[in-house]
C-alpha cells in the first residue's frame, strides 16, 4: 500500500504540464533516434547532459526516460521496413517483420511491434514499481556459472533458426563465433584476429555486422536479381490494420515475451539481445505453423519486440535499486544522476522519493504517449516502402553506411560494414542463412567470457557448471530444448518408417496370397 | 542531432566572439573553440571528465564552445591514434588518464602518450577494497592473511586487466610478500558489474573506483576494508592501506594533453583555461559530487609526473605479468 501511495504521488509530480512536456519532448526524440541507425540513447543523453544542466533533476530524468523507452519503440520501424536494424535489440525483429514487410504486411508489423512494446512496456514497468527490490535480490543471485549456463540456454535459439541446410547454417553459426573473436582477450589482455589494426581491438560491433548481412548483404542480393524477376516485391495493397487473426496470434507472445524481457533486463550482465533470442525460439517452438518462421511470422515480431521493451525497464531495477548500470544507457543514466549529486542505490528511494517515483510515474505515461505517436506513425512510414525501388535500395546502402560511420566517428568501421555486406551478399547466393551467425557473433564472446571467469573462481574445477542449481537447471532445459525436437522427429519418422513396413509386409502378404 | 548541435555552437560561438570583440579587445587570445577528445564511450569515466570540463568552460566563458566527441576501443589507444593523426581544425585537447598509460603498454599502442603535449593532470580517484556484509573477512589483516596463507583462494573482482584495479590488487600482493602473478584476479567489464558480482558474493573481494561502490557501504550492504590513496577519501571513514598496515598507495587519476600541431599561443590559452577551471566554485561543486579527488598539477609538474608514473605502470604490469 505505501508503494500504491508514493506511485501516486509519483503521478502527481509528474502529471503537471511541465513535466509532461519533458514527457512528450523525451519519447518524440526517442522515437526518431530510435528509427536512426547509429545514434543511440546512450550518446542522445549524453549530448543532452550539459543541455539539461539547469533543469530540475525530475524533469530532466523524465525527459531521459521517455528517449530510452522511446528509442526502443522507434528501433523496430528500420529493421521492419529497411531491414537495418540501429540497435542490438531489434536485430530478431528484423528476421520476420521484415519478411512481413516484403509481403505486405508493414502496417501489421509495425502495429503489433508498437501494442507490444506499449503492454510491455507497462507490465513491466507495474513489475518494476512492486517487485523491484526482489528482482535485483534474485539477479544478484547469478554469478558466472549461472550467466554461461543463461548464454547456452540462449545459444539453442540457433535451433530456430538454422535454416533447411545443417552444414550451411552451422557455417554460418561457426563464422560468427569466429567474428566474435576478434579483439583483445578481457581476462589476458591479448589481443586476438585484429591484425595489428588498433580499431578492430574492442573487437566487432554487432551492429555493424547485422546491419551488413541484413541491410547491405540482402540490398545487393535484391539488386542483383532484380532483371530476372517480375514479381512487385513491396506490396502495399490491402489493410493497414491488425485482423482478428493478427491479434489473437499476437497476445501471447507480448505476454511472453514480458515474461522473458524483464527479469533477463533486470540481470547485471544479462543483456537486452538475449530475452529477443529466447522470445523468438519459444514462439517457434510453440508455435503451429513453425514453417513460417523466417518468411514472415507475426508472433516472431510481437514476442521479441514485447521482451526488448521489457528488458528497458528490467534494467531500470538495478540502476534505481542498487546502482548499478547494466546498459550502455544505464550507465550514462548514472553519470547524470552523480552530476545532479544523486547517488542511485538503497538509499535513493528514502532520499529522493519525489525522483524516483515521478520517474517510475512519467514511464507509464511515457508508455501511453508513445503508443499514441507510433500507432498512427506505422501508416506513414510504410509509405517509405512505395518509393521507387532504385531509390529506396540506394537509401538504404547510405543510411546503412551513415549508420556505420556515426555510431563511432570511424572509418574502419564502415570498410567493414562493406566487406561484412559483400560477405552477406555471397552468403545469400549461396544461401546459407545470416540469422545463426548474428547469434553466435552476440553470445559467443559473452558466454566464452562468463565460462572463463566461473572457471578462474572455481579454480579449473568444472563441477561449478552442475553444482550450482540455477546454472544446472538452466543447462538441463538447454539440453532438453535441442533433445525433445530431435527426439519427437526421430520418434515420428520410426513410426513413419514402422508403418510404411508394415504396409509394406501387408501389401507383399497380400501379393503372396 | 549533429547538424542542428553544431548550429547552434555556431550561433554561440559567433554571439560570444561578438561580445568579447565589444567588450575587451585585449582578451580576444582566449581558445575561440576546443575540441576535448574522450577516448572512450559515453557516461565513462573520461566522458565524464571532458562533459565536466565542457560545461565549466563554457558557462564561465573560459573558452568559446567546447565539442565532445567520443571515440572507443582498445583501451583508449584508439581514440589516442585518431587524435595525433588528424590535423585537427580547432584547438584540441584530449582526456587522459591512468588507464591509457597501461593501454598503451598492454596493446604495443603504435602511438604513445609522448606523442601529445601535457596540459595538466586535474582529478583522482581511490580505490576501494570491498567485501559483502556477511563476509568472514573483517579487516585488511584478515584479507592479508588470507592472501598470504594461498593466494588462489582469494578471488579479486576487478575492472579491465592492466588498469588501475588490476595494477593495486596485484602491488598489495607484492607489497605484503607474495607473488603478483598469483592472484586470481576476476577481469569485469565495469564497475557495475563487480558491484553485481560482490554484492552476489561470487568473488572474495571487490575493487574499483570508491564511488562505485558508495551507495552500498553506505547502506551496509558492504564493507570496505581499505581506500587506496595516499590519503583517506574526504568525508569517508574508511581507513588507507597504509594505515592498514600496507605501505603502498596507488591512485587513478585524469588529466588533459594538447594535440602535437597545437600553436606556442593555443597551448598557452588552454593551459590558462584549464588553470582558471579548477578556480571555479563549480569545478569544486563537481569534484565534491561526484567524489573526484582535487589533484591539480600545471603543465610541467604534470609532464614530470607523467614521466615517472608511465615507468611505474610499466614495472607494475610487468611484475603482474602482463608485460
Amino acid at each position: 500500500m505505501d508503494t500504491f501511495a508514493a506511485l501516486m504521488h509519483g503521478f502527481a509530480v509528474a502529471i503537471t504540464p511541465y513535466n509532461l512536456m519533458w514527457s512528450l519532448i523525451g519519447v518524440t526524440l526517442g522515437t526518431a533516434i530510435g528509427v536512426l541507425p547509429g545514434i543511440g540513447p546512450a550518446l542522445t543523453v549524453a549530448l543532452l547532459l550539459p543541455v539539461t544542466y539547469g533543469l530540475e533533476p525530475t524533469s530532466a530524468f523524465i525527459m531521459f526516460a521517455g528517449i530510452y523507452y522511446g528509442a526502443m519503440y522507434g528501433g523496430s520501424t528500420t529493421s521492419i521496413l529497411l531491414n537495418t536494424p540501429g540497435e542490438s535489440a531489434s536485430i530478431v525483429t528484423a528476421l520476420d517483420g521484415h519478411a512481413m514487410a516484403r509481403k505486405g504486411r508493414g502496417a501489421q508489423a509495425l502495429a503489433t511491434a508498437a501494442i507490444g512494446s506499449f503492454v510491455a512496456g507497462t507490465i513491466a514497468t507495474i513489475a518494476l514499481t512492486f517487485v523491484a527490490p526482489l528482482m535485483v535480490k534474485l539477479a544478484l543471485l547469478f554469478g558466472p556459472a549461472e550467466y554461461f549456463a543463461l548464454m547456452v540456454l540462449a545459444l539453442t535459439t540457433v535451433t530456430a533458426v538454422l535454416g533447411a541446410s545443417l552444414s550451411r547454417g552451422l557455417a554460418s553459426l561457426l563464422f560468427g563465433l569466429a567474428l566474435g573473436l576478434v579483439g583483445i582477450d578481457l581476462q589476458t589482455g591479448q589481443a586476438r584476429f585484429s591484425l595489428g589494426i588498433p580499431e578492430l581491438l574492442d573487437g566487432i560491433d554487432v551492429v555493424i555486422v547485422a546491419v551488413g548481412l541484413f541491410a547491405v548483404g540482402e540490398t545487393l542480393f535484391t539488386v542483383s536479381r532484380h532483371r530476372f524477376e517480375t514479381e512487385e516485391l513491396y506490396d502495399l495493397k490491402g489493410s493497414k490494420w491488425m485482423s482478428k487473426e493478427d491479434w489473437s496470434r499476437s497476445w501471447k507472445p507480448w505476454l511472453r515475451g514480458t515474461l522473458l524481457g524483464f527479469p533477463i533486463g533486470a540481470l547485471p550482465a544479462g543483456g537486452s539481445e538475449i530475452p529477443t533470442f529466447l522470445s523468438y525460439l519459444t514462439e517457434k517452438r510453440l508455435s503451429k505453423n513453425p514453417e513460417e518462421f523466417g518468411h514472415g511470422a507475426i508472433e516472431a515480431v510481437a514476442g521479441p519486440e514485447a521482451a526488448n521493451n521489457a528488458s528497458a525497464a528490467g534494467v531500470l531495477a538495478p540502476l534505481l535499486a542498487l546502482g548499478l548500470p547494466t546498459s550502455a544507457t544505464a550507465a550514462i543514466m548514472l553519470a547524470a544522476f552523480q552530476q545532479y549529486g544523486l547517488q542511485p542505490g538503497p538509499l535513493l528511494f528514502d532520499n529522493n522519493p519525489e525522483l524516483v517515483w515521478g520517474l517510475i510515474a512519467s514511464l507509464y505515461i511515457g508508455n501511453v504517449m508513445l503508443l499514441m505517436l507510433n500507432l498512427p506513425l506505422a501508416g506513414v512510414w510504410v509509405k517509405l516502402l512505395a518509393i521507387p525501388r532504385p531509390w529506396l535500395f540506394s537509401g538504404i546502402l547510405l543510411f546503412a553506411t551513415m549508420g556505420a560511420y556515426t555510431l563511432n566517428n570511424n572509418i574502419v568501421d564502415v570498410a567493414i560494414l562493406w566487406i561484412i555486406g559483400i560477405i552477406g551478399f555471397g552468403m545469400r547466393v549461396f544461401n546459407v542463412p545470416v540469422a545463426p551467425c548474428i547469434v553466435g557473433l552476440i553470445l559467443g564472446p559473452l558466454a566464452e567470457q562468463q565460462f572463463r571467469r566461473a572457471l578462474t573462481i572455481s579454480q579449473g574445477d568444472a563441477t561449478i557448471f552442475v553444482t550450482h542449481p540455477i546454472s544446472l537447471a538452466l543447462l538441463l532445459v538447454a539440453a532438453l530444448l535441442v533433445l525433445l525436437p530431435t527426439f519427437f522427429r526421430w520418434k515420428s519418422l520410426r513410426d513413419e518408417r514402422a508403418q510404411a513396413s508394415l504396409d509394406a509386409t501387408h501389401s507383399t502378404k497380400a501379393e503372396n496370397v | 542531432m549533429q547538424i542542428s548541435r553544431r548550429a547552434f555552437a555556431t550561433l554561440i560561438a559567433t554571439a560570444t566572439t561578438a561580445a568579447l570583440l565589444m567588450q575587451n579587445p585585449a582578451q580576444a587570445q582566449e581558445l575561440k573553440s576546443l575540441h576535448l577528445m574522450a577516448p572512450s564511450s559515453p557516461g565513462s569515466g573520461y566522458d565524464q571528465l571532458a562533459r565536466t570540463i565542457q560545461i565549466i568552460l563554457q558557462d564561465n566563458k573560459l573558452t568559446g564552445p567546447v565539442e565532445v566527441q567520443n571515440v572507443a576501443g582498445g583501451g583508449g589507444t584508439v581514440g589516442l591514434s585518431q587524435f595525433i593523426t588528424t590535423r585537427p581544425r580547432h584547438p584540441s585537447g584530449m582526456v587522459i588518464g591512468f588507464a591509457l598509460v597501461g593501454g598503451v603498454l598492454t596493446t604495443k599502442s603504435a602511438v604513445t602518450l609522448d606523442q601529445t603535449v601535457p596540459v595538466a593532470r586535474l582529478m583522482g580517484e581511490a580505490d576501494a577494497i570491498v567485501v559483502p556484509a556477511g563476509s568472514d573477512i573483517k579487516t585488511l589483516a584478515d584479507l592479508i592473511e588470507r592472501l598470504k596463507a594461498d593466494p588462489t583462494k582469494v578471488s579479486w573482482a576487478g575492472g579491465s586487466i592492466g588498469g588501475v584495479d588490476h595494477v593495486a590488487a596485484g602491488l598489495i600482493a607484492k607489497t605484503v610478500g607474495v607473488d603478483p602473478k598469483k592472484i586470481n584476479y576476476v577481469v569485469h567489464a565495469g564497475g557495475g558489474e563487480v558491484l553485481a558480482s560482490t554484492l552476489g558474493g561470487h568473488a572474495t573481494v571487490g575493487i574499483s573506483g570508491y564511488e562505485e561502490f558508495r551507495a552500498q557501504v553506505d547502506a551496509g550492504q558492504l564493507r570496505a576494508l581499505a581506500v587506496t590513496g595516499e590519503e583517506r577519501i574526504p568525508g569517508v571513514a574508511v581507513p588507507t592501506l597504509k594505515e592498514g598496515g600496507v605501505d603502498l598507495a596507488v591512485m587513478n587519476w585524469r588529466g588533459i594533453m594538447a594535440h602535437p600541431k597545437a600553436t606556442e599561443a593555443e597551448r598557452a590559452a588552454l593551459e590558462k583555461a584549464i588553470g582558471d577551471l579548477v578556480k571555479t566554485p563549480q569545478w569544486k561543486d563537481a569534484l565534491a559530487k561526484r567524489g573526484w579527488i582535487d589533484t591539480y598539477l600545471p603543465a610541467k609538474e604534470f609532464g614530470s609526473f607523467l614521466a615517472d608514473e608511465q615507468k611505474r605502470v610499466e614495472t607494475a604490469l610487468k611484475e603482474v605479468g602482463l608485460l
